[in-house]
């Protein structure tokens, strides 16, 4: 599992590649808490290679959207599997972020 | 962290049996969170083997497993790391009973606050109980809350 940062237009996208796990939330959280410090305000978190987010990465995105949301920013969230989009929509997840299908279609409407 | 321990697999009581539960994997693991990730996978691929529902092992028991290690090593142990999780898992091809034991104190389960609530909405935690629940046909705890028992069905 990992985690590839890039820049594009402006926005951070972020590549979860495997699970977001209670063993590596606290990597995503401090990347993103690092960008939005050093003064990136647009983020896109991109799940289309992600097997599986459990309840603690779950948490950890609520989280870093209200901490992005209270400094003027904004979090996308891209490519999430039928499974990940079931557990969205069980914990009603999917009424708080902007989800999209693509990351193309994510970036087109920042 | 890979998996040292492998689960032990044996025959389950006569009585379990003739419920279906044809086989029973044993495992206690230390608290380390990092170890989750490992049994889950471990305890899936025997599931896969048996269970009649391939995508319900892949993603509800997977989840509901997850959440009830996550929960045990997290808040039940505190990762305490001289304490154990003990996990025993039977199964058979139309039912799957999964429990999970820490060594903490346990909890009152009946409190659980709705996660989907609005004013609940944006907590950081509060969704691995709600989820299993959600996920398997049927959740137990004993009367202590340090052990849940998620049962699945498919015909």
């Amino acid at each position: 599992m990992a985690f590839t940062v890039r820049k594009q237009g402006g926005i951070l996208v972020i590549d979860v590649d495997g699970q977001l796990i209670v063993g590596n939330r606290q990597e995503l959280k401090q990347r993103v808490l690092d960008a939005l410090e050093a003064g990136d305000r647009k983020f896109l978190i991109d799940f289309t290679r992600t097997g599986y987010i459990d309840s603690t990465g779950l948490g950890v995105l609520v989280s870093l959207s209200k901490k992005i949301r209270d400094e003027g920013g904004d979090l996308r969230l891209a490519g999430l599997n039928e499974d990940l989009k079931t557990l969205f929509e069980l914990t009603k997840l999917d009424t708080l972020f902007a989800i999209t299908d693509s990351a193309e279609q994510a970036l087109a409407a920042f | 962290m890979r998996l040292a321990v492998q689960p032990l697999l044996v025959a389950p009581d006569p009585g379990r049996q003739a419920e279906g539960l044809e086989a029973e994997l044993r495992l206690t693991l230390p608290s380390d969170i990092r170890l989750v990730e490992d049994v889950v996978d471990v305890v899936a691929r025997h599931l896969e083997e048996r269970f009649v529902d391939r995508h319900s092992v892949r993603f509800n028991l997977r989840v509901a497993l997850s959440e009830a290690l996550i929960n045990a090593i997290l808040y039940g142990n505190g990762e305490d790391d001289t304490k154990g999780v003990a996990l025993r898992v039977l199964f058979g091809r139309h039912a799957v009973e999964m429990e999970v034991t820490d060594e903490g104190e346990g909890y009152d389960y009946h409190v659980l606050p709705d996660p989907t609530l609005p004013a609940n909405r944006l907590r950081p935690c509060g969704r691995g109980v709600f989820l299993i629940r959600q996920l398997v046909d049927e959740v137990r705890f004993n009367d202590t809350g340090n052990s849940i028992c998620m049962i699945l069905r498919r015909t």
